[in-house]
């Protein structure tokens, strides 16, 4: 489903990713963690197309097309979703109906019909459950006077409305109290399908705990130095990554 | 007939024309009326036209209008504007209200609809001044007081008709007072000088809400000049809406004077939407304790519009409140500016006032500029103030798109969540409606009905 080959990316004028490399398929969970500054963020960003990133060499490849040459909402509509590490509030519009405009324009470029309003509450109704958020949040503006917690939730939220099929989550857990890190994991796990892949950015192996990976890898000054099953993750929660950084800088 | 000393530059035609104007009015008229225009067309004649060297029109420059030859409107020009024009102003038939309708500052009583109620009186200013003029001695020419611009000035020194509201005392009118001022087009080598006048007294007690739309023929190159007058005796409460809709080649100054009576409460909202050169002067002071005023504002502007506010809330006595909410949307290579002042007079302690400037630059030539100017001269009291200036937050309109809305559709509604914040606090259904297809036409990702359904 993703196919990234040699991904070099800057930003202004810095390079943070030099030579990415990761195959994603349809039904797999993969884990990406690595410390601080790695290049976890701008990874999960040029994926999604957020302008600022200069794509300087490599491909990304999704569903056999070329990613990088559609726009961001283009992305959006054939399938790609980001979880946002920072949640944006924006004063003044509807959560509840900028997800219905979104996930009818979705549902238009794929050739079906749009829900009306009956239809898409009753699909928010259930959603909500899915991750436990209040409803009455979810009409509320965006993420405006949410808390941390809120936000992660409604970003799962919208996940589960938009139905991707390739889920970027970029530090969704950071922040997030034990509590609510096991609703936001427990709504994800759900959203685990045959059809869908998923990509996990985390710095702390304790989400992995709750939605256990089919692959991990480890980001290291912006190139994937080492892969695994779960027990990476594990190791990496006991030795840190000091262990690796020497291969990295080769 | 006196003349004045000194006579500023741009001002000889309208003396001209004020000597015809005089003397063609053979009627008895009170002699009061006659005094107030002669002291203010010589105090316009002295000051002219203001310059860009005085400090409340730094920002603005009113050459192009000093330097054309502007005509006081024949009867008959009136006759060129049509239902059409008042309906594209009005609120269709969603308006539920009186409405009376004035052509270049006169009474169009075939336009107007008005209805009786209660003792509440709406009508022409040059039909009371006929039958009544006792009745409008004690405020006409007096809620505006020396510190108007001069344009306030020339405005009176032609005072002859124009809207007059009498709310009785304890009255509450349900339904939202119209007042529609129009421009005619004249012609391009004489645009018409259109001067609308209003005077509204909200007795003791009594509750209203009065519009006030501007607007006249797409295209014209006319010059509104109007002054609003509004006397609030103790208790009131009025909403007054401006909804300046000119042609965007047209000149628009107006005046609101307000004055405030014992714990009365005004509300005011205020759209700058039309006008090559736009200009608002909201001139109000509390003249007694205990009142409450609010300040509501939008100016959005595109093209090479400039459009500019000023404000001056004067907390003349205690334990009174004033809160002011400002916002601009500029495009384009168009130019803003708000000026926002709050005079906390000596003695007016408990004084709480809050003063907030926001606005939205849309393009790179946009330019606007925002000053607040406190006098505080008492001590005991609160005063806020705050104005910030950006470009659309380009992270909530990459988490719009990232949510597959594109990106015309996630700007629109960015522009229009920046709006809602003034426009959803309009209390006329009709208006606000108005207002929101007005800003539709202008955000074309709008047009997408989900796309204005998210906006709250």
């Amino acid at each position: 489903m993703l196919e990234i080959k040699n991904l070099h990316a800057s930003a202004r004028g810095q390079e943070i990713l030099k030579g990415v490399d990761l195959s994603v398929k349809a039904g797999e969970v993969h884990a990406i963690m690595g410390p601080n500054g790695s290049g976890k963020s701008t990874l999960a960003h040029v994926i999604a197309g957020r302008p600022g990133y200069e794509v300087t060499q490599g491909s990304v490849l999704y569903k056999g097309h070329d990613l990088l040459a559609m726009t961001p909402e283009l992305r959006a509509r054939e399938g790609v979703f980001l979880a946002f590490q920072y949640p944006v509030e924006i004063p003044g519009v509807s959560n509840v109906y900028f997800l219905k405009a979104a996930l009818n324009a979705i549902r238009k470029h794929r050739g079906q019909s749009e829900l009306d309003a009956m239809d898409f509450l009753s699909l928010v109704k259930e959603k909500a459950k899915l991750v436990d958020i209040d409803e009455s949040l979810v009409k509320r503006p965006v993420n405006e006077g949410f808390s941390g917690g809120e936000k992660k939730r409604n970003e799962i939220f919208q996940m589960a409305i938009l139905d991707p099929q390739l889920a970027v989550l970029d530090e969704t857990d950071s922040g997030l109290d034990i509590d609510a890190l096991r609703v936001v994991a427990a709504g994800v796990n759900q959203l685990r399908a045959p059809e869908r892949a998923m990509v996990l950015v985390t710095h702390y192996q304790r989400l992995l705990d709750y939605i256990v990976p089919d692959v991990v890898h480890v980001l290291l000054d912006g190139r994937i130095v080492k892969s695994g099953d779960k027990e990476l993750a594990r190791e990496l929660e006991a030795r840190g990554y000091e262990w690796l950084e020497a291969p990295a800088a080769r | 007939m006196t003349s004045s000393p000194t006579t500023a530059e741009g001002t000889e035609l309208y003396r001209a024309d004020f000597e015809t104007f005089t003397a063609g009015r053979t009627g008895a008229e009170p002699s009061w009326l006659r005094r107030l225009r002669e002291e203010a067309m010589e105090r316009f004649q002295e000051r002219g036209f203001p310059t860009v060297a005085e400090e409340d029109w730094r920002f603005t420059n009113v050459t192009p209008i000093a330097r054309t030859a502007f005509r006081r409107p024949a009867l008959t020009d009136a006759s060129g504007v049509r239902i059409a024009d008042v309906t594209a102003l009005g609120f269709g038939d969603a308006f539920a209200g009186h409405q009376v309708v004035f052509v270049d500052g006169r009474l169009a009583p075939a336009l107007s609809s008005l209805a009786a109620e209660d003792g509440l009186r709406v009508g022409s200013l040059a039909d009371l001044l006929s039958r009544e003029p006792e009745r409008l001695e004690p405020h006409l020419g007096r809620v505006a007081n020396a510190a108007a611009p001069s344009f306030a000035d020339l405005n009176a020194a032609f005072l002859e008709d124009g809207a007059y509201v009498f709310i009785p005392p304890g009255l509450v009118v349900e339904k939202p007072i119209h007042l529609v001022f129009l421009s005619s087009r004249g012609s391009d080598a004489s645009p018409i000088l259109s001067q609308p006048r209003a005077l509204v007294v909200a007795g003791r007690g009594s509750q209203a809400r009065i519009v006030e739309s501007y607007g006249g023929v797409p295209g014209a190159a006319y010059f509104a000049n109007g002054v609003t007058e509004i006397a609030l005796e103790d208790g009131a409460a009025l909403d007054h809406y401006k909804a300046q809709r000119e042609s965007v080649a047209a000149f628009h100054v107006g005046l609101t004077a307000v004055v405030q009576g014992r714990a009365s409460r005004f509300r005011s909202y205020s759209f700058a939407l039309g006008g090559r050169i736009a200009r608002h002067d909201v001139h109000q002071r509390f003249a007694g304790e205990g009142g409450e005023c609010e300040l509501n504002g939008l100016f959005a502007v595109a093209g090479e519009q400039h459009t500019d506010t000023h404000t001056v809330i004067d907390h003349a006595h205690p334990h009174c409140t004033s809160r002011e909410l400002y916002k601009g949307i500029l495009d384009g290579r168009s130019r803003g500016v708000f000026v926002g002042r709050i005079i906390v007079r000596e003695g007016a302690s408990k004084t709480d006032a809050h003063q907030t400037n926001k606005n939205l630059l849309l393009s790179r030539e946009a330019l606007v500029d925002s000053v607040p100017q406190l006098e505080i001269l008492a001590s005991d009291v609160k005063c806020k103030h705050g104005s910030t200036t950006g470009q659309l937050d380009p992270a909530a309109l990459f988490y719009l798109r990232s949510r597959g809305i594109d990106e015309a559709a996630a700007r629109s509604l960015l522009v229009s969540a920046f709006a809602g914040d003034v426009v959803g606090r309009v209390g006329v259904p009709a208006l606000r409606a108005a207002l929101e297809s007005h800003l539709r036409e202008r955000l074309p990702g709008l047009r997408d009905r989900q796309i204005q359904e998210a906006v709250l």
